[in-house]
């Protein structure tokens, strides 16, 4: 079968922190439409990778292409702030502890990206973060504060605020590690319709059942590199990795 | 020894009007010191090295001086390179630049104070960082910037008083002129302690409700 070419593509990306390496080359593609998610033990380097994909982190070594474009430059050249920021846009990120911002409500939070970014009206900014707001079930709390509203009814904003900017791809950054276990579940859902509309997702999560049953693909990432990728079924089913096997025999009751 | 009451009756009216010039320059000097500030305290934040480095030497420059000195600076010294403010000008501006320093500072540290994830969550969908400073920072920053600013034009108000020395005719300067020409120290000092301590009471009390009234979040 000849493959699209990917939407997303990590090639060689290294990272470290004084000294310490946290990624030690990473090639990674994502296909248009697919749902991919990493997981591995703390201090894998999951998240670094998740964040230097869109240059959250800037990579020490290695290239991103989001589309069409090369993260970080212009041609052959570095890329301007102005630049930058604008393939960032290109991302959607979904932060573990949501980020929202504390001083507007859910529809402004999420209005305020078309609005200051992408340059549109108050009323047209509005209504469509009114859409997003009612495609991830909020339509009635949109005129709430982030403090006015539960955990997962917060990480449901920050999705329909990455969603707003019409994203090529989305990233999750263990995006139900900071909410209370019965909240978990609005947020998995609301994450499998996204899924199942064919958004391109990235999903770093301890959430095995949902790496087990939403995800089109599995990357186990252990000591700054992928040390094993495939489907679910491969990868739950016969894990080949040792470092794997161990992972995953430590989640056995709850997986 | 007697106090003097006739000396207070008389001093007060009188003082009064030292009172009102008091406020006149400390209201000019805290507004242009505020705008002095805030601009001074972005600059401190954007990523050009040499205006950051710009404002570095002028915050420290101003922190290692006494106010005595730049006032002294202002109206003594610039004439000398050919600028020649009358006494109140020289005085409102050796005010404002100095308040203007410790205000940029503020600026600086409440900016700074707020949570790093914000900044992170602006940059996720496209911002560049002066629209980050604009839209998401700034918001929450001016709450937490209250107090110490109340905090700083406090010690403005209070300092407007070493303006004196050049003549500039506030609170503590009509004050010297009644006790050269009626030998009354104590009771005229003690008047513009009093004097002084009400008009900051009236500030504190100002700034409290301006905190207040502020949007919660």
């Amino acid at each position: 079968m000849v493959m699209p070419p990917a939407i997303l593509s990590a090639r060689g990306v290294r990272k470290a922190y004084a000294g310490k390496v946290v990624l030690d080359g990473i090639d990674l593609d994502v296909q248009q439409g697919e749902a991919v998610t990493i997981i591995g033990a703390s201090g894998s380097g999951k998240t670094t990778f998740l964040r230097c994909l869109n240059w959250l982190e800037r990579p020490d070594a290695g290239t991103i292409r989001i589309d069409t474009q090369v993260m970080g430059r212009t041609g052959s050249v570095v890329a301007t702030e102005r630049v930058l920021a604008a393939q960032r846009r290109l991302f959607g990120f979904v932060f573990q502890r949501f980020n929202l911002f504390p001083h507007l409500t859910a529809l402004q939070n999420v209005a305020l990206g078309p609005r200051r970014v992408l340059g549109q009206g108050r009323e047209q900014a509005e209504a469509l973060a009114e859409r997003e707001l009612r495609r991830v079930q909020l339509g009635e709390h949109m005129h709430k504060r982030p403090s006015q509203l539960s955990g997962g009814q917060q990480q449901r904003v920050a999705i329909a605020r990455a969603l707003a900017m019409e994203p090529r791809v989305i990233l999750f950054d263990e995006p139900t590690s900071a909410l209370d276990p019965e909240l978990v579940q609005e947020v998995l859902d609301t994450m499998r319709t996204l899924a199942s509309e064919g958004m391109t997702m990235l999903v770093v999560t301890h959430e095995m059942r949902f790496a087990r049953h939403v995800a089109d693909r599995v990357v186990f990432m252990a000591d700054g590199v992928i040390a094993e990728q495939g489907t679910p079924e491969a990868l739950f089913g016969a894990p080949a990795d040792p470092r794997l096997q161990r992972f995953l025999r430590h989640l056995e009751p709850s997986a | 020894m007697i106090f003097d009451w006739n000396v207070v009756w008389y001093a007060m009216p009188l003082l009064a009007h030292g009172v009102v010039m008091t406020l006149q320059v400390s209201v000019v000097a805290g507004v242009l010191g505020l705008a002095i500030g805030l601009v001074a305290g972005l600059a401190s934040l954007s990523s050009f090295r040499v205006l950051r480095g710009v404002v570095r030497g002028y915050v420290d420059f101003i922190r290692g001086t006494p106010l005595l000195i730049q006032i002294f600076l202002v109206f003594f010294a610039l004439p000398v390179v050919g600028v020649r403010l009358p006494e109140y000008w020289a005085g409102v501006v050796a005010l404002a630049v100095n308040s203007g320093a410790y205000i940029s500072e503020i600026v600086r540290g409440s900016v700074g104070s707020v949570e790093k994830g914000q900044a992170e969550a602006a940059l996720s969908i496209g911002m560049t960082r002066s629209g980050v400073l604009w839209w998401v920072l700034l918001p929450q920053a001016w709450r937490p910037m209250v107090p110490p600013l109340t905090n700083d034009l406090i010690t403005l108000t209070k300092n407007s008083s070493l303006l004196s020395a050049i003549s500039v005719y506030e609170l503590t300067r009509a004050g010297q002129a009644i006790i050269a020409t009626h030998f009354a120290p104590f009771e005229i000092y003690l008047l513009l302690a009093l004097y002084y301590y009400l008009l900051i009471s009236v500030l504190s009390w100002a700034s409290r409700r301006l905190e207040r009234s502020l949007p919660q979040w």
